[in-house]
Formats: structure tokens, sequence, C-alpha cells
């Protein structure tokens, strides 16, 4: 009688050869997943897969609105990629956009008439970043302060601001030019982005995003405060041992991760939106889908960028084959979930030899 | 009945990734014996006893018990089979009471309402045994010798028949030990067998009736007790022929480095763990530490070094106050910390060794300017102290927790010790480690006070305070008992004061 | 005065009701030392499955059953990732949300719009219903109410009286403990899990069956993370939960009371979210005595068996 057993042992060194094979054999198990769903719901895998690429990708359009989406994921995720390295989860980038976008608006509208074009745009700037950074800074201090658990505190923030988002937009910031429908006045001209003709891309905010990235990147891996975040993460104990100031580390992190998310509140409202509106229509999932950028990039803000560009890809595509093939919009988020799941597990398999083997055949060998 | 009269193990080999813990080891031991498992740390006996407990699985080999193969897949097959095994450290649920404890994965219990089954039976047993514990205490309230008793009870009341002891007496006092030794022999006599792992020669030869020495991985021998001697086995287990002792040149004391005064701290469970602690540490000395763990060591050493508040009382550094300053400042005052559990407290085993060389350090010059670090000065150093300390390392840019503990334990030494310290606090420091690396880091700290450095040395180890301090002090419920001087050598009293059997509840200081 | 008590109460616990059956699951899952951060997927995905059943059939009953064995089902995903390959659970539980979320949406789209024609009628018990006040409030629910007060006084009994539960709470704090004495430490998680995405599956079809008795997306809107909180807050214990559900079942009413007073429904959404952060700082307050002492000691480590 054969046995077989699974043998697991630990791989202490990894090739960037392996380690670039177990990535796309998880995107890939990933994408074999999200087909099973699809054909469970009737619709051919291949050709779905086929119409988000085509939609996104294959043609000008597609690619224009692909950039377009990718400068909110981008500046969201390289934010997320320095909180992620501390193990501090901030889930609530989705609401930092969006106080982005309330400070952003609150500036344009009122101090628009003003200030002339050349000052009021970073000053747009600046507010996005500070509300974003307002914004996630409770969470941080909730953390530290109390040891309230992150996830669950910048959930509730996510929440809130969407109340107090739809609160503005119906109340007291109502714009009186929009008959009647739950917007904010639009923004003066001068405040308004320009966009590449023939596109919505937005390039002031493109520039920004990649320079966060790049800002970031160096942030991380070449200075105190990025040394410091890498180490408590990956030991809590030692920071404490190295005197690491985990209550000035932890705050000045949230605060860059949420004004990055500002930023990219700032660039929705004076590239896209010009006037706040509901928050579903401001937002629409930047924040969660980041998550999964950020992990894509294996938490390094240079792949992000490219991260980035693949999943606005998915977002873009997602919209296609929503018309298509009528599937709703939560189908994104199966993309998030489902390689996320995927993502996690190729970690262990990078790290870990999984072998099937057959065992000796006598029973006394244990 | 027993369930086991005889077991042995034969050919048994595992391995751990590339690293081979255990190679062709074969053992045997019957009812009414004591086997001593003997060897250094790192020899492979816990792993060759959590595989015969069914903790590990081996790669190669057979278990016999009565002659019969048995395959041994978890501790339930062990457990079942009659054989209980207690763990250097205690497998107890902290937050759970006795009663607890004794009921996980207890077969007889019932299912439902099992506490109450459970009281009588434990009354029982403690009449047979003599061994008193309050069942509704949880365990963290108990000492480390109530907490093996729970264990030894635990593995009577499932009718092991075989006891596997893993340095049972690593964290008990002399006098502690002395009750173990005396229940050891109790389940002798009644045909018990036991298999005793050590590292302590004086254990052996006056428990044991047999003992199998092991030395990497492998059997290097057997023998009866009677028939062999301490430096036969010393031979045997170490490999060569002499233990090493050092050359300790007799300094003069300096000037003080470090006074403690009145120090008082509060320990994580919200309790006094340091009660009324004063002494002083002098240029060119080691002060020792010793005392069972958990009675206020670790709270002491993190409240000199920055990492605890101190209720009340003082610590001066040459001069000036260092009480209640954080860990970074104490740091800058020259006090450098080799912390207990090293993989825990003292890197990041997932970053870089170079990374990890200037870790505590890395907000000092030249390794970082204003808020940037420069990583070329980083890296020149960690390849300085990799070469100057021996540490053995592929590369200083893989990971750390490529190392082996002793290489990494070496790293940290490095670390801590090449900025020349006033004071360095080593929590300790040789804990696990194999022979090479112990002796290595004994001299290094050596080496300190030669050069004028001021040592304090925390270890349960009392051979390695008798050989590298130049004055010890005893440490039992937070308070200290009294200071002596290794001349003394007085092991008893050592342990009597371990204990707080002697000692004065209001310590002044001694010895000056 | 007293109808409108009544009424309030009755509405309170029915509110609290999904709440309590997502935080005696989480309990669970938790007690074993496995932090579950996918309720609000699991959820949504009881919440659809359960909805699409009772459509189908028009027996909320065979719904309510579906919904638990979805939410079990899915759960072992969490189980896979974090307890066989040791994943990072907050990462592993995030995804499950996600992909809860996303997996129910797409299966809900064509229900959306269409409520159920069928309604889970209460069930009044004998004799207990005619007591004045108490009678009405309490021993009038429906089947769901009921359900949730017995399991959790069963979980209760369960984790504190049956060796059973001391194995469970065992692995969560010592698993190597546990496991030395026989307990197989990767089945009592996977069983936990289960158990405790069995419940949130009910609790999510409570909220489509019971209580909104329609479909739309994001149904649950953040219950799953307030069940999260709320088993903090009951500090790991089934009994304290109920508190902590009904009161906030008491918090969604709230709304509704009080939007006739001219209060901004905007505002008042908020109340849930804006609870759950203040009790979380009540209790972070008085957070170093307490809480070492109740939270499973190793929640959210995974278990390494064989390595040094």
């Amino acid at each position: 009688m054969n046995r077989y057993r699974i043998n697991i042992q630990r791989r202490h060194i990894v090739t960037p050869f392996e380690s670039a094979g177990v990535f796309t054999g998880s995107i890939l198990a990933g994408f074999a997943a999200i087909g099973v769903l699809f054909l469970l719901k009737g619709v051919n895998p291949f050709q779905a897969f086929y119409k988000i690429f085509a939609g996104s990708f294959f043609s000008v359009y597609g690619i224009k609105e692909t950039i377009t989406k990718a400068i909110p994921l981008i500046l969201i995720a390289s934010g997320l990629t320095v909180v992620f390295r501390s193990k501090f989860w901030n889930i609530g980038a989705e609401s930092q956009l969006l106080m982005g976008a309330v400070f952003t608006g609150w500036v344009g509208l009122n101090l628009g008439p003003v200030l002339p074009g050349p000052v009021l745009v970073p000053a747009m700037i600046l507010a996005g970043f500070l509300g974003g950074a307002i914004w996630a800074l409770p969470p941080a201090y909730l953390k530290v302060r109390f040891g309230i658990n992150e996830v669950i505190s910048t959930l509730m923030f996510n929440y809130i601001a969407a109340e107090i988002v739809k609160y503005l937009v119906v109340g007291p910031w109502k714009g009186e030019t929009q008959h009647g429908y739950p917007y904010t006045d639009d923004l003066p001209a001068h405040g308004i982005l320009a966009q590449l003709p023939g596109s919505r891309i937005h390039f002031v905010t493109l520039i920004l995003a990649v320079i966060a990235a790049l800002v970031l990147w160096y942030l991380l891996f070449r200075t105190r405060f990025g040394y410091e975040v890498r180490v408590i993460g990956e030991n809590h104990e030692a920071a404490k041992y190295a005197g690491i100031g985990f209550t000035r580390t932890t705050l000045l992190m949230m605060a860059v991760s949420g004004g990055v998310a500002g930023i990219a509140g700032f660039g929705e409202l004076a590239g896209i939106h010009y006037h706040l509106t509901y928050p579903d229509a401001i937002s629409g999932g930047y924040g969660f889908t980041a998550i999964i950028v950020a992990w894509l990039a294996k938490l390094n803000p240079l792949f992000v960028i490219f991260a980035g560009l693949f999943f606005a890809g998915i977002v873009v595509g997602g919209d296609a084959i929503q018309i298509s093939f009528g599937l709703p919009a939560a189908t994104v988020q199966v993309f998030n979930g489902v390689l996320l799941i995927f993502l996690i597990m190729g970690d262990y398999f990078l790290h870990h030899r999984v072998r099937i083997e057959k065992t000796a055949k006598n029973l006394g060998d244990v | 009945m027993k369930k086991i009269t005889g077991l042995e193990m034969a050919g048994i080999s595992k391995s751990f990734g590339e690293v081979s813990a255990n190679r062709n080891i074969s053992l045997s031991v019957s009812s009414g014996e004591v086997l001593g498992l003997l060897g250094e740390n790192g020899a492979g006996k816990t792993t060759l006893m959590n595989i015969l407990y069914g903790l590990y699985r081996p790669d190669k080999g057979t278990i016999r018990i009565n002659g019969n193969p048995v395959a041994i897949r978890s501790p339930r097959d062990s457990i079942r089979a009659g054989i209980g095994m207690i763990h250097q450290h205690f497998m107890l649920v902290q937050n759970h009471t006795v009663l607890e404890n004794l009921i996980l994965g207890y077969d007889q219990a019932p299912m439902v309402l099992p506490h109450r089954y459970m009281r009588v039976r434990v009354a029982e047993f403690e009449k047979k045994y003599g061994i008193h514990i309050d069942p509704d205490k949880q365990v963290w309230e108990l000492s480390a010798g109530e907490q093996q008793k729970v264990e030894i009870l635990k593995a009577l009341l499932r009718e092991a028949d075989l006891l596997i002891m893993d340095e049972p007496t690593s964290v008990l006092t002399p006098q502690e030990a002395d009750d173990l030794y005396r229940v050891i022999r109790r389940m002798k006599d009644e045909g018990h067998s036991v298999i005793l792992i050590s590292h302590k020669l004086d254990e052996i030869m006056s428990i044991c009736t047999r003992v199998t020495v092991l030395r990497k991985g492998e059997t290097v021998g057997q023998a009866e007790v009677s028939a062999v001697d301490k430096a036969e086995l010393a031979r045997m287990m170490i490999g060569r022929e002499v233990m090493f002792s050092f050359k300790k040149t007799p300094r003069e004391p300096g000037d003080v480095v470090l006074e403690v005064r009145d120090l008082h701290v509060i320990s994580d469970r919200n309790v006094p763990a340091v009660r009324g602690v004063s002494f002083s540490i002098h240029k060119n000395e080691i002060f020792g530490i010793a005392g069972v763990s958990g009675n206020g060591q670790r709270e002491m050493v993190e409240a000199i070094t920055g990492l605890r508040k101190a209720k009340s009382g003082d610590i001066v550094l040459e001069g000036s106050s260092i009480v209640n300053e954080s860990a970074r400042v104490v740091n800058s005052r020259g006090v450098t910390h080799v912390p207990e559990e090293r993989i825990k407290f003292g890197i990041v085993p997932n970053l870089l060794i170079y990374e990890n060389a200037v870790l505590k350090q890395h907000t000092m010059s030249p390794f970082s300017r204003v808020m940037f670090l420069d990583y070329d000065s980083i890296r020149d150093h960690a390849m300085e102290l990799v070469d100057r300390f021996q540490v053995s390392a592929p590369s200083i840019h893989v990971p750390t927790k490529n190392l082996s503990g002793g290489n990494i334990q070496k790293l940290i030494i490095a670390r801590e010790i090449h900025r020349k310290p006033a004071l360095l606090v080593a929590s300790h420091p040789t804990y696990g480690l194999d022979v090479g690396a112990t002796e290595y880091i004994r001299s290094q700290l050596l080496i300190r006070r030669d050069e004028g450095g001021a040592v304090l040395l925390v270890s349960e180890d009392l051979e390695e305070l008798f050989e590298v301090c130049d004055r010890i002090a005893v440490m039992f419920k937070g308070q200290i008992m009294g200071i002596l001087s290794p001349g003394d050598r007085d092991i008893e009293d050592i342990g009597l004061m371990m204990t707080g059997s002697i000692g004065t509840d209001t310590p002044k200081e001694q010895g000056e | 005065m007293e109808d409108l008590i009544i009424s309030v109460l009755k509405r309170a616990l029915i509110a609290g009701t999904p709440l309590l059956l997502g935080t005696l699951g989480e309990i669970t899952a938790e007690r074993s030392g496995i932090l579950n951060l996918g309720v609000e997927g699991m959820m949504s995905l009881g919440a659809i499955s359960g909805f699409m059943v009772t459509f189908a059939t028009g027996n909320p009953y065979l719904g309510l059953a579906v919904s638990v064995l979805a939410g079990a089902a899915f759960s072992l995903i969490h189980s896979f990732v974090s307890v066989t390959l040791k994943a990072n659970q907050v990462v592993s539980g995030l995804a499950l949300t996600m992909t809860g979320l996303g997996v129910s949406g797409m299966l809900g789209k064509s229900y959306i719009g269409r409520p159920l024609s069928v309604k889970m009628m209460p069930v009044e018990l004998p004799l207990l219903h005619r007591i004045p006040f108490a009678g009405e409030v309490l021993f009038s629910q429906d089947i769901y109410f009921y359900l949730s007060i017995i399991l959790g006084v069963i979980l209760w009994f369960v984790l504190r009286h049956t060796k059973a539960g001391i194995a469970v709470r065992s692995v969560g704090e010592n698993p190597k403990a546990a496991e030395s004495q026989g307990i197989r430490v990767s089945a009592v998680r996977y069983a936990c899990v289960a158990v405790g995405g069995a419940f949130a599956g009910m609790a999510g079809s409570h909220i489509s069956i019971a209580y909104s008795k329609s479909w739309i997306e994001g149904i649950t809107v953040g219950r799953g993370w307030i069940v999260i909180a709320l088993t903090i807050f009951a500090m790991w214990n089934p009994l304290r939960a109920f508190y902590g559900a009904f009161l906030f079942g008491g918090i969604f009413v709230l709304q509704y009371i009080l939007q006739p007073l001219g209060i901004s429904p905007n505002l008042l959404a908020m109340l849930p979210y804006v609870t759950t952060l203040g009790i979380l700082v009540l209790y972070g307050i008085g957070r170093d005595a307490q809480r070492r002492m109740h939270a499973p000691a190793m929640l959210g480590e995974a278990y390494h068996k064989d390595e040094r």
C-alpha cells in the first residue's frame, strides 16, 4: 500500500525568477477562479476577459480612460504602501479621498472668486492633502492611544464621511445653479484642471501621482522615517527596543497616506466632476481597489504605477462588460477580492516548497 | 498494568529544511529506569523527544513499544500509548485555571460539566502523590515550581508510564529541584520510566540510571551511569578534552557608572515587580543578577534601559539621572542593551543584515544625516561588524532570519558593544546557544570589562555568572536578597537566596 | 405611549438580532484565535443566498437554512488562507469581505426591486406571549430572534462548561499547549471559523428575509464591521453580546424615531458608526487591565507547528 503525504518546507532563499513565477501563477489562478464565477453566471469568461482588456487597453479611448482612472489609484495605493508596510491597515482611503474633495471644494468655491488661477490650484491641492490627512489622523490616534483596531475605525470613518458629504450636497452646500440636483455649484473656471485634448486625463494630477509614487519610494527606502515604519511593521517589539516613537511615526505616516488620498480627491473634483456630489459618484470604490493595487505592487510605491494602470484597466473594462453582459457594478469587487485572495495564497507558495511524496510502505516507519 | 515496559527508538532522522536535527539516533528505556539524554543546546535532544511525543514526525526511523512497532502521529497517539511529556516551556494556558488545564484533552472527563468530575480526580491524585495546588487558581498566578507540578499532575492523570522531562530544573531553585528529584525517584520505584533531558552533568549523575549522549544530532555514546564519570561524559558531550575556562584577570573596580536607588517598577499585570532595588556598578566590573526568571529581572532591565517607566526611585548614569527617560535618550547617553529573546526583541528578522546592524543607532551619525539614511556607511559598518565579530553570514544583503541563533546573537552583541558603551546591559545573552558561540560571547563581555566598561549581566545560568561576574546579586520577588562575589562560591547560599529563605527584607547595598 | 414603547423595543430587538447573530459567530472564531474580518462579506452572501432560495421556493425557513450553509462554506476560504496557509488574517478577511460583497452583488443583480411575496411570520410562544408588555416585546417575535437567544445561551454554556469549550479557548490562548494535549488545532480553528460563517450567513438572511424583505446591493451597510466592534465590547463573552447587540439595535431604530424631529437623516445615519467608535474608546480607556484578561492571547496569530 502506497501512502502519500504532503511535504512542506520553508524556503529561505527565493530567486527573482521564482518570485515572478509564483506571482504570475497567482494572477492566472485568480483569473481562473473569476472565470468560474462568470461561467456560473452564464457569461463566457474568455469573452468577458477579452472584453475587459479590449475595453481598457485595445482602443485609444480605452487607454485614455484607463489612465484617467489610474490617477486616483496610483495616488491612494502609493500612500497605502507606506502604512501597510508598518502593518497599519488603513481601509479608510475611500473617505480620505472624499474629505480631500470636500476641502478642495470649499477652497475652490469660497476662495475661487478672490484668488487667481496660479494661486488657487496649489491652494486646492494643499486643501485636498489637508482634508485627507485630517480625516486619517483620528483613527491613527485612536490606535496608538486606545489600541482601537484601525480596520474598524477607518471603516466607521468611511461611513461617517459618506453621510457628511450627502448632508452637505443636499443641505448647506447645495448649489443654486444645479436645478435641484444634489450637487454643489461648479468650481470657478480657473480652478478647473485642464485635460489632455480629447480625453479626461487631468494631467496635473497625473504628474502629482507619479511624483508621489517616486517620493514615497524614497521616503520608504532611503529615509529614517521609512526605516522606522518598516521596523514597526516587521517587529513591533524590536521597534520598541530601538526606541522608535510609535505614536509619532503612526500619526505621520497616516497623515501622508491620507494626504495623498486627499490629493486624489482633489483630482476627481477639479479634474472630472467640477462639483461635489454623492459620495458614490466621487469615490466609487477607489479606496478599496487601491488596497489590492498596493498588494499587487508588493507594497513598493514604484510598482504601484504599473499595478495602478493594470487595475484601472480592470475598472474601465469592468464598466464595459457591465453593459455587454448585464453584470452589476460589484463585478469589480469580485476582481478585487479574488485576486487579493490568490495573491496572499501565492505568498505562501513563494516561501514554502510544497511537494507530494510517496511515503515508505511499512507501518512501523511511522 | 503498565502499558509500557520497554520503549525503543531506532534510526531516527529528522531535518528542518537544510538543517538536519537528528541523524540516525537510537535509544531505549525500560520500566523503572531513568534515562538521561545528555547534550549541549542544539544537540537535538528536544527534537528527538518531540518526535517521541508526536509533535514532530521523523523523516526516517522506527519506534517500538514492548517490542511492537507503533505509529505516533500526534500527541494524542503518544498519550494513548502511555507517554507523557513535560516541556521546558510549560504547555499550560496561562489565563485558564489549573482545573481547566487538567481537563484539556483529558479523555475520561465528561463532555459536559467536566469541572466537577475533575475536581474529585485531582483530590485523589493530590493525596496519592503529595502534590498540592489550588485547582481554582489561574496558572499565571503560580510560581514556576507550582506550574511544573501541574504539568506532572497532568501526565500522571493521563496514566503516563513513560515521562519525558525537558530540562526540568532549568526554572527551579536548587531546593525545588531536590523536591523534583524526590518525585522522580518515587515514580521510578513505582515502575514508571523517565527520560530526562539535560545538559547538567551533576543532575545526570545524581538521578539517572543510564545515559545516552547526543552531539550535533547524532548518538555519541550510551552508558550505565555507574560505569562512567563526569569527565568522560563531558568529553562525549562537548567532543573535545577540556571545558573552557577564562583567565579572568583581577581588576580594581573604577568609578561608579550606574547607580540604582530604591527602584520600584510595576509589571504588565499591574502588580509591583521590582520592590526597592538598590545597587551600583563600576568601571571594569561585570555585575551579575541571579535568580529564577519572573522575579522582576525583566522589569528592572526594562526600567534601566528606558523601555518601562519606574514607579519610584532613581537611576543615575555617570552622575546624571536617566530614570524615565525614553529608550532612545538612554541609549544615546551610552547604555546599550542585548535583550532577552533575541529574535523577538533584538532584530527584525525580515530586514537585511545591514539594516539590522544599525537598529537603534539608525538615528546617529554617520548613518543618518538630518532625516536621510546614508546606506553606504551603513553597509560599510555592517561589513566591519560581521568581520570583526566573526558573524558567519553569506552576505550582508540577506534577511537576518537566515542566520543561525548564534550568529544572530553575535550580530546583536557586535552592534551593542562596538560603540564601547559606558554600560552594557545583557539579558540571558547565551541562552540556547552552542558552546562556541557561548564561549565567544562571554569572552566579549570580559573584553568590554577589561577595556573599562561596566556590564550588567542577567542570567539564570549560575555557572555563567560565577565564571564572568565580579559581583552577583540575587533577586527574589522583586528584591535583592544579597550581593556576593564569586569567591564565596556557595551555591547552597545562592539557592536559598533564590527562594527567599536567606536575605533581608530591606536589602541595603552590600559588598562595597 | 405604551404602544410606542412596545413598538420601539420590539423593533430594537429585531434590528439587534443580526448584530447578535454575527457577534456570536465572531466570538466563536476569535475564541479559537482566528480574527475574521470577512463578516460583512459572509453576511452579504448569507443575505443573497437566503433571499434567492426564499424567492424561488416561497419558504423563508429554507432560505434561512441555506444562508447558514452558504456562510459556513464561504468562510472556508478564510480558514484555508489563514489556518492552513498561515497568511495575514487581516488581509485575508478583507479579501473575503470584498469577494462576498462582489459575488452577492453579481448574484443579486436581477433581484433588485423585487420584494419577497412571503413573510417570515412572527411565532407567538404559547402562554408567554400573553404576558402584558413583555409578551408582546419578547415572545411574539420571529424565529430568528428566538434562535439568536437560544444559540447565544448555548454558545456561552459550551464555551464555559464543556470540554469542547475548554479546547476552543485553549487553542485561542495557547495552541501549542492544546496540541500537546492531543487537540487538533487546525481542525478546531476550521470548525470555529465555519460556525462563525454560519452565524454570519444567518445574520445576513435575517436582514434580507425578515427585516427589509428585499435585496439591494450593500444591504448589510457595515453591520459586519459593527459586529467586530461588538465582539470586543462583549469581551468575547456570548452573554455580554446580548447587551451590545440590542443596544445597537436600539440605535438603528432611534434614527427613525428622531427623524420626525427635523434632524437631518444623514446625520442620524451616522449614529451607529459614531457610537461604535465611542464604545471602542470607552473600552480602550480601561484596556490595560481588562483587555489582556479577556482577549484570546493568540488572536490573529497563525500557529506554526513545525518551525523553530
